[in-house]
């Protein structure tokens, strides 16, 4: 492709935001602060608190009777009026936005409720009766596909929902003649890169057309407008889609809202009036979308020399519990370039999906790059250690060549440009890395834990709408017909009085696209940046889009700037023929600046642009034969390079494939097991530059999220598929202290194939970060198997071996065996009471009295003398909800002792427990002595220990104080200061 | 404080951004509903409903205060500023918010006007504020976008013009 010529001086230079005027003064337009229709109602979604169960009823009639509850619908009512969604391997698997017979993990929606507000809807949701039959979860990708374990999808017969392998050049060959193979395995654990403003949809319904109109902050790829519309049973233009002009960050995770378009959609056709749903943080953290978390094992055929000669891949996906689209696309973006940066000739690879009782994945900044780069660079360090080699020569030994470029992959991708050896080299040089060998050297003289790591990664951007297919068999594809290519579109339109307007469908999620787009077509155009103004709204019925439309696989600067000044230049071209009549000279002869078109030879001879641009509109009898209009152009551009995978299964996955080198320093304190990032660099190509304020952000805004990954994130489940961190005190993301400042370099290597000689620059740092930090970290551990996040708990484990049991008497009897993985509660106390024993005994058997002191009870009944069933509202964080409880008596001893037994279930979860109760006489009244221990599973878990902890001692604190006023004299101050006292010596003790 | 009913709304008398405003909430109806869905000021975002993002940050008598956490009965008779009280003029901004966008202190802007809430505290507070100081102060946000860093140089910029000005004006 020609290299355009960009004299104007605007691309490439950082010039403010044209977006945050708006944003930095409260008007900002996001998706909950758009107007609405009046009689608009609010959604709140029933989710489950299992992670695997049986659905056995369920009852909405209380929340139907609700005042101002509008619908109730369950999976059945959804089922009705949709299909299953689009599943993208061969399989004989539904995949719903609801549940329909069986909940498969927790926080998948179970029902629906539309009501006047949102307060209302959530007390209905309060009202549903759910019974479950609960089922064993499977929570680990390798558990997932044993012989015995329990299947997800019984219609699929198995777990493993899809497999593939392989083979490129001669791998067998390689590892057999190979000087030396070495493997390593690694398990990458599930996190989310969570924007600040959570999923919403604005859905309505025409009936007379049978036509759904819904707003949604969905970021694309609109690939899944097609899943939507076919899941709708409606043509694609009934099934309008549109985007709010703002959107609160998104990082691929905002793909995943299109159940919920479903959901919403549905919902206001059976409520008959405009829904609106704006999810919450512990329905985001919980069910929204995750990255995947990969189990592989990677081994490579090396020389003596360090040279790499094959790598076989065995990679287990485990996609959750479902597999939505795109998905497995998370196993096989990185497909072309599963060699990252090295010139490596011979690659097998095995890629399994697996299905557990986990929340089904999704788009993830980095998508699919931090789990293969993790597994490539930790395996290229352990090469260099292994054979006693420099990791940066071994690094360096295995790079495709400087002058290779265009350079085709073993696995089908094609490497568009790059200087590898020289962007290592000055990241080296500028970095300071000789400087930082010092201060390691120093650290460790000084008997400092001190560690260096490396990364060398290639970041691949504007993926092939076609690499999704290479997971199909060459069978399958050919039946399906061939998929490739990447439409990008921009639109230049010029009003009346010669004003510039350019859209396109890039779908921003904060990048800042519209101040790129106007600098990109001002420039071309030879005007200011303030005489073009962008619009990147997106609406289905009414834009020019395409499949690939959307904000993902880092596309905007490659692919949709490119479209603009394309669309620009057409434009550009006819202005110049109408200029040329208009000016007596020929058409290659007028130049663009400062609002005028002029002859370059004799800049005098000149016409305002806003005269020419305009001409189109007011005189188009008077434009020079054969021109075409100036009143809009629209341009889609697709690359050549993206073709459908071959019949071998090589996949050029994308377009453009920066470079990033990173080199870390980390500092591990022995006393905490805490890592430190002491310095960090890290190099970047991402090819032709055009904001480097907004590039610089992009690095620094993924490598902060990176940071995270390493350190602090994770998706963490409990072995029964209870969800462990739902709130944003569990799910630590770094604030401003835990994120260090990277040095930032570039290298800029044009590409070849992109109109602007642009590539993504946005998840790199995802894809390199992590296992740069984990290389340090090894570095200085002398640890192989590293795990993410890098906890203080982690790592003191691999410098103290694991924590072992306190060797101090505990005076608490019930130790807690956790057998199902839910969390475990247990304590003790005591309270005195002044009050007789028999008459304390008479009060605990009394469903009155219980009814009084149970905090939050509504309502306790006894269905026998030693059966009781109670209701209570319990709050714990952002938890609050209703539960049944059902208790029994036994090992009654009257008056001196009973062992309460029972269970609660409701709609956030549940618990089951069991306390003993012994009463003894004192000189003022009554002693009640209590141990008891829990399990608490569900939604309710998610809020994480420190909460729950607190949250029991409280309540059961409570219980008993209530129990002492009631029996007419309160406990002595100090008995219920020294409960607690004891209580919370009690678990620091355990902490 | 009146003794209220869960079942009815109950008049909410305070001032917002400099202006008397009288607002309808049943008891448990949070601050952040009220500004946003009752009065119609969207530039309060939420964020997490627990206090942990920060997105909500407003003024409360002059201090940050989430506005998850706050009940909007609590405001009663206060004084409350939000993020649109902050530029002086709709076509101007404030110096603080000038100097984010001349930083690149934002992206997608979600989580920004609570930390100019929080930041527009801090500088009026102690104008001294320095590196330390606003770091302290912004480890109560969240933001994904940023990695922070030009948001710390942005709060820098706009303290040192302040001071500036200050001693222009003395």
């Amino acid at each position: 492709m020609t290299r355009l010529e960009t004299a104007g001086g605007l691309i490439g230079r950082t010039v403010e935001r044209v977006e945050d005027a708006g944003l930095l003064t409260g008007r900002g337009r996001y998706i909950d602060d758009l107007p609405v229709r009046r009689d608009t109602a609010h959604l709140a979604i029933l989710r489950s608190p299992h992670g695997h169960a049986e659905i056995s009823s369920i009852d909405t009639t209380a929340a139907l009777a609700l005042p101002g509850v509008f619908a109730v619908l369950n999976g059945e009512d959804v089922a009705r009026l949709t299909r299953s969604m689009t599943v993208g391997v061969k399989a004989n698997v539904e995949c719903w936005p609801i549940a329909r017979d069986r909940v498969r993990y927790v926080g998948e929606p179970v029902a629906l409720v539309v009501a006047e507000n949102r307060y209302v809807a959530e007390d209905a949701l309060d009202l549903i009766e759910v019974e479950y039959e609960r089922l064993i979860a499977i929570v680990d990708p390798e558990n997932a596909l044993a012989a015995d374990a329990p299947v997800l999808h019984p219609s699929l017969g198995t777990n493993l929902i899809n497999e593939r392998s392989f083979r490129y050049g001669d791998p067998e060959a390689a590892l057999a003649t190979a000087d030396h193979r070495i493997s390593i395995r690694i398990a990458y654990p599930r996190n989310s890169c969570t924007p600040i403003e959570t999923y919403g949809v604005i859905a309505e319904y025409d009936p007379g057309e049978d036509a759904y109109d819904v707003t949604a902050n969905f970021q694309g790829p609109f690939s899944i407008h097609a899943v939507i519309s076919r899941a709708m049973n409606v043509p694609g233009n009934r099934m309008r889609l549109r985007t709010p002009p703002d959107s609160g960050g998104s990082f691929g995770i905002k793909q995943g809202v299109f159940p919920y378009v479903i959901l919403a959609a549905v919902a206001a056709r059976v409520a008959g009036r405009p829904v609106k749903w704006i999810e919450d943080r512990l329905e985001h953290l919980t069910a929204s979308v995750s990255a995947t978390n990969r189990v592989t094992t990677l081994e490579a055929a090396v020389a003596a020399d360090g040279r790499i000669t094959a790598l076989c891949w065995d990679q287990l996906e485990d996609c959750g519990a479902h597999l939505r689209a795109p998905e497995p696309a998370t196993l096989y973006r990185m497909h072309g370039n599963m060699t990252g940066a090295y010139a490596i000739e011979n690659v097998a690879i095995r890629n399994r999906v697996v299905l557990t009782n986990k929340t089904p994945t999704g788009l993830n900044r980095g998508f699919g790059g931090p789990q293969v780069y993790f597994a490539l660079e930790r395996l290229v360090h352990k090469i260099a250690d292994e054979l006693g080699l420099d990791r940066l020569d071994v690094i360096r030994r295995n790079l495709v060549p400087a002058g290779a470029f265009p350079y085709r992959t073993a696995t089908g991708g094609l490497l568009d440009s790059g200087d590898y050896q020289t962007a290592i080299d000055r990241a080296c040089a500028e970095g300071g890395l000789e400087a930082l060998r010092l201060r390691r050297d120093s650290a460790r003289a000084e008997g400092r834990l001190y560690g260096i790591g490396y990364a060398a990664v290639v970041e691949p951007s504007v993926s092939n709408m076609g690499y999704i297919t290479t997971v199909l068999t060459p069978e399958e594809r050919t039946k399906a017909g061939p998929k490739n290519g990447a439409q990008s579109v921009a639109t230049v339109a010029i009003d009346p009085l010669g004003s510039v307007t350019v859209k396109v469908a890039s779908v921003p999620q904060g990048q800042g696209h519209r101040t790129v787009l106007a600098q990109v077509v001002a420039e071309r155009l030879g005007l200011r940046l303030e005489d073009v103004r962008v619009n990147t709204e997106l609406d289905t019925a009414r834009d020019a889009w395409s499949i690939a439309s959307g904000n993902y696989a880092s596309r905007f600067a490659a692919a949709v700037a490119g479209a603009a000044s394309l669309a620009a230049d057409r434009i550009r071209e006819r202005l110049a023929a109408i200029a040329a009549a208009q000016l007596n000279v020929t058409a290659d002869r007028i130049d663009f600046r400062a609002g005028k078109l002029f002859d370059r030879d004799n800049p005098d001879n000149a016409i305002s642009f806003g005269r020419v641009a305009a001409a189109s509109h007011w005189a188009p009898g008077t434009l020079p034969d054969g021109t075409g209009q100036t009143i809009r152009e629209t341009v889609f551009w697709t690359p050549e390079q993206l073709e459908a995978p071959t019949a071998t299964g090589g996949i050029n996955s994308s377009l453009c494939h920066g470079f990033i080198f990173d080199i870390c320093g980390v500092e591990i304190y022995r006393a905490t097991g805490q890592v430190r990032i002491d310095r960090y660099v890290t190099m970047h190509d991402c090819g032709r530059i055009l904001h480097p304020g907004m590039v610089d952000g992009q690095v620094r805004g993924g490598f902060a999220q990176a940071v995270g990954a390493a350190l602090y994130e994770e998706y963490a489940y409990g072995s029964d598929g209870s969800f462990l961190t739902g709130t944003l005190a569990d799910y630590l993301i770094p604030t401003v202290m835990e994120t260090p400042e990277p040095l930032i370099l570039h290298h800029e290597t044009p590409s070849p194939f992109t109109p602007l000689g642009a590539k993504g620059v946005g998840e790199g740092n995802c894809m390199s970060t992590p296992v740069c930090i984990a290389n340090a970290v090894a570095d200085a551990l002398g640890v192989e198997d590293i795990r993410l996040p890098l906890l203080p708990s982690r790592v003191s484990e691999w410098l103290y071996a694991e924590e072992r049991p306190s060797s101090k008497p505990q005076d608490v009897a019930p130790v807690a065996t956790g057998a199902s993985g839910e969390r475990m509660l247990t304590g003790a106390g005591s309270a005195d009471v002044v009050a007789t024993r028999d008459s304390v005994w008479t009060m605990l058997l009394d469903p009155n009295t219980l009814k009084a002191i149970i905090p939050g009870a509504h309502e306790v009944r006894k269905v026998s003398d030693t059966h009781f069933r109670a209701e209570v509202t319990l709050g714990i964080g952002p938890v609050k909800g209703r539960y049944r409880a059902d208790i029994r008596l036994s090992d009654m001893i009257a008056p001196e002792a009973v062992t309460l037994s029972g269970g609660t279930e409701g709609a956030l979860g549940s618990g089951r427990g069991t306390g003993r109760v012994t009463l003894t006489e004192t000189a003022t009244g009554t002693r009640i002595d209590y141990r008891y221990e829990a399990a608490i599973g569900g939604k309710v878990a998610s809020v994480g220990g420190r909460l729950l902890d607190g949250a029991a001692r409280v309540v059961i604190g409570q219980f008993f104080q209530a129990l002492a006023r009631h029996a007419g004299g309160s406990a002595p101050p100090s008995g219920a200061a020294g409960l607690i006292q004891r209580l919370s010596n009690l678990f620091r003790g355990r902490g | 404080m009146p003794r209220m009913n869960a079942a009815q709304r109950h008049g909410v008398d305070f001032t917002l951004n400099g202006r008397r405003v009288r607002a309808e909430a049943e008891n448990r109806m949070l601050l952040s509903d009220l500004l946003r869905h009752e009065i119609g000021l969207t530039g309060t975002h939420v964020g997490c409903e627990h206090g942990v993002c920060g997105a909500c940050t407003v003024q409360i008598d002059g201090k940050p205060a989430r506005a998850c956490l706050t009940l909007a009965q609590q405001v009663r008779g206060s004084d409350v500023r939000t993020v649109e009280a902050l530029a002086p003029d709709p076509a101007e901004l404030s110096p603080l918010q000038a100097a984010f966008r001349r930083h690149h202190g934002l992206q997608c802007g979600f989580c920004t006007p609570g930390i100019l809430m929080s930041l527009d505290a801090l500088l009026r507070e102690q104008p001294d504020a320095g590196r330390e100081d606003i770091r302290e102060h912004l480890s109560g946000h969240l933001c994904r976008c940023t990695g922070y860093a030009t948001i710390v140089e942005a709060a820098l910029a706009a303290a040192e013009e302040q001071r500036k000005e200050e001693t222009t004006n003395a």
